[in-house]
């Protein structure tokens, strides 16, 4: 068990490597001048040269990358060139291990950029996952146990009929109508659970969340139906209802249990992806999450913080893999792990 | 009083009367099981015969109630012990589910779940008529796996059902099934999963506990030597009928129907002339949809040209006593059956048994 997922974390610290890799030579494949971008439209070209040198685009991508990878695990110190290092040591800034590298567009390391920006990407994605997981099991559990029913086809219609609004344009609905208009909500803003408590963090989520949430809304809605649906066909109800269970044990301990496998493994794959950011309900209620800071970012061509979100993104969808294999181990015994 | 009590004694443990199953569907009415009436006794065993889609599951899981809840249409009489099961609420036939009644399933790996223990699985069906602690439970589970046969109950009752081998799985089942003592069990098809010698340990092991705790049995096949070594009495199936009813030995030596020929005459015998041809029964199952008229039976009957006019396909033959007998009903239009069973079928199917006579 344990064997089996350290070889899981080996393989996921392997991947992002290569993610890492892959990254910074696609950058490098564009034809933008990083160094020209990095320093500014008003630079010389002798202050294009000392930003090139200070951030390493002087040398050749594999040795950028080896460099990076060596700040990941043991940190680094910026300006990369120790020449100017030493000319000036009052603008070195040190960037702790996992360094992530360093932003010459914002001015600051990669690491304190994504400490200010993931946390709000994780709430809304935290919020989320809760509010869809909660009403897409529960819409699907009632939608398969009256199967065929008005209530059914009622629940199924309503949320593709969601599912098939766009996010921006649910987002924007919502903070123009609910909020402005109809006042129901005040406006949200971001607020930190060290500021606001658990309730002014939460209550500044809602929307957004929701937001959120309603994309997957549908998807699984309609997976919890069809493997409930899929469950409740199974021999194994038929022996449960023939030991004369009473049809709540039927449903709960047997169907939905059966129905657990393929949802946990759906949740862990949407929730790792929503970890990353998201771009639209971001973009829309100008909540500053990992999301807007990847929009940001690339259209400024900032080389170094496209890259550490990427990475961080890719480690948060490799680690709800890596739970996700875990809790298999747990729901079904047929996977247990020697 | 004294007359109450004599009819007590003579009605029958288990009586099915007139009993219907029909499931409505998109194409029309699904006559599964239509019309089907027998009795039975405590420490009797029935042999329900016939192939596919003959309504011989559907009419069982009518007696378990588990037509209940979906659209099934069921009409009739059930009778346990003088208490008609169709007339139960839920919450009445669900007490009766398991306590009084109990099904053995066809296939043992997915009869249980995947994801409980088999002691945990069996623990549960005696938790749910017995208010018992876990432990107390637990200790009974084990009895009962050591009874049917389990080794090591104490260490098998924490396996899951993939770490048991199909027999060893069936037995589980089995001691599921028995553990609340139930006075009617009904095994549909419980050896088909299984290979040969596994089927008779299993087949043995349900009739020492038949003998042991007084156990109506309904045993529900395909194969006939499973009903010449388990049941008192057979029911050949056919269409959602009964075409043929007596007690085994009848049924197997004189059978009066010839869908019952046709089904004998498909048994591979090991000890008969390898030279014997086996014979399948011509033609393909009828459908529930639309039945064929008159006798269901006659599209596929070879020997329909002896009954006079077209009776085998205008009008449907009632199931009454044969010539051999007031116990054994048949439901056939042929005035001599018995004479064409011994001068055609026989030599046909096993001319060794023939040519000794």
């Amino acid at each position: 068990m344990w064997a089996y997922a350290a070889r899981r974390v080996v393989i996921g610290i392997l991947l992002l490597l290569a993610l890492s890799l892959v990254t910074f030579i696609l950058f490098f494949a564009s034809p933008a001048d990083q160094a020209k971008l990095a320093c500014g439209k008003q630079c010389t070209q002798a202050q294009i040269a000392v930003t090139e040198k200070a951030l390493g685009y002087d040398k050749p991508v594999y040795e950028q990358w080896a460099g990076f990878a060596k700040g990941v695990v043991a940190g680094r110190d910026f300006p990369i060139d120790q020449a100017q290092r030493e000319a000036a040591p009052e603008t070195v800034t040190h960037c702790a291990a996992p360094c992530l590298g360093f932003s010459k567009y914002y001015g600051e390391t990669v690491n304190s950029l994504i400490k200010d920006y993931a946390p709000i990407s994780i709430s809304l994605a935290v919020v989320a996952v809760v509010l869809w997981l909660f009403f897409g099991v529960l819409l699907g559990i009632a939608a398969a146990v009256t199967k065929g029913s008005i209530l059914d086809r009622g629940i199924v219609g309503l949320t593709l009929l969601v599912y098939a609004f766009p996010t921006f344009f649910i987002g924007v609905f919502f903070l123009k109508y609910v909020v402005v208009k109809w006042g129901l909500l005040d406006y949200p803003y971001y607020t930190p659970i060290a500021e606001g408590g658990v309730w002014g963090w939460l209550t500044n989520l809602w929307l957004p969340s929701l937001t959120l949430a309603l994309v997957f809304l549908a998807s699984y809605v309609r997976m919890t139906r069809a493997f409930v649906l899929e469950s409740l066909g199974e021999d194994y109800i038929r022996t449960a209802k023939a030991k004369g269970l009473n049809s709540r044990a039927v449903l709960f301990k047997h169907g939905l249990r059966a129905a657990l496998t393929p949802l946990v493994t759906m949740t862990g794959i949407d929730f790792g992806t929503l970890l990353g950011g998201a771009i639209i309900t971001e973009s829309v209620f100008a909540y500053p999450g990992l999301g807007l800071l990847t929009v940001q970012s690339s259209q400024a061509w900032d080389l170094p913080t496209v890259v550490g979100i990427v990475l961080i993104a890719g480690s948060f969808v490799v680690l709800m893999n890596i739970i996700v294999d875990i809790a298999y181990a747990f729901i079904d015994p047929r996977v247990r792990l020697g | 009083m004294e007359q109450n009590a004599h009819m007590d004694e003579k009605q029958p443990f288990l009586k099915v009367e007139n009993l219907k199953v029909h499931f409505p569907t998109q194409d029309g009415l699904v006559k599964a099981t239509d019309g089907l009436s027998y009795a039975l006794d405590r420490g009797q065993t029935l042999g329900i015969v016939g192939e596919s889609g003959s309504g011989k599951s559907v009419s069982s899981s009518a007696i378990l109630g588990l037509h209940r809840g979906t659209n099934a249409k069921v009409e009739g009489r059930i009778l346990l012990d003088g208490v008609d099961l169709l007339a139960l609420n839920n919450a009445e036939m669900r007490k009766l589910r398991g306590k009084e009644i109990a099904m053995i399933f066809q296939d043992p790996l997915s009869a249980m779940h995947p994801y409980y223990t088999v002691g945990n699985q069996i623990a549960e069906a005696y938790r749910v008529h017995h208010k018992v602690s876990k432990k107390a439970a637990r200790t009974r589970v084990i009895d009962m796996l050591e009874l049917v046969g389990i080794p090591q109950p104490d260490v098998r009752f924490d396996s899951y059902p993939h770490q048991f081998s199909g027999g060893m799985r069936q037995r589980a089942m089995i001691a599921m099934a028995l553990i609340n003592d139930p006075s009617l069990l009904i095994a549909d098809e419980p050896t088909t999963a299984l290979d040969v010698t596994v089927q008779a340990q299993i087949l043995d092991l349900l009739q020492n506990l038949q003998r042991e705790f007084n156990t109506a049995i309904i045993i529900i096949t395909h194969d006939l030597g499973v009903v010449a070594e388990m049941a008192d009495e057979a029911l050949v199936m056919y269409a959602g009928r009964a075409v043929e009813h007596g007690r085994v030995k009848e049924v197997l030596t004189h059978p009066q129907m010839p869908y019952t020929w046709g089904l004998l005459s498909s048994v591979p015998d090991i000890t008969g002339d390898p030279n014997a041809r086996m014979v399948p029964v011509p033609g393909n199952p009828p459908s529930l949809l639309s039945p064929p008229t008159g006798c269901a039976f006659h599209p596929r009957c070879v020997h329909r040209d002896k009954v006079p006019g077209d009776l085998c396909t205008t009008e449907l033959p009632d199931l009454v006593p044969g010539p051999r007998g007031g116990l054994h009903l048949k439901r056939c239009h042929l005035a001599d059956p018995e004479s064409i069973y011994q001068n055609e079928v026989i030599p046909e199917i096993a001319p060794d048994l023939a040519e000794e006579r």
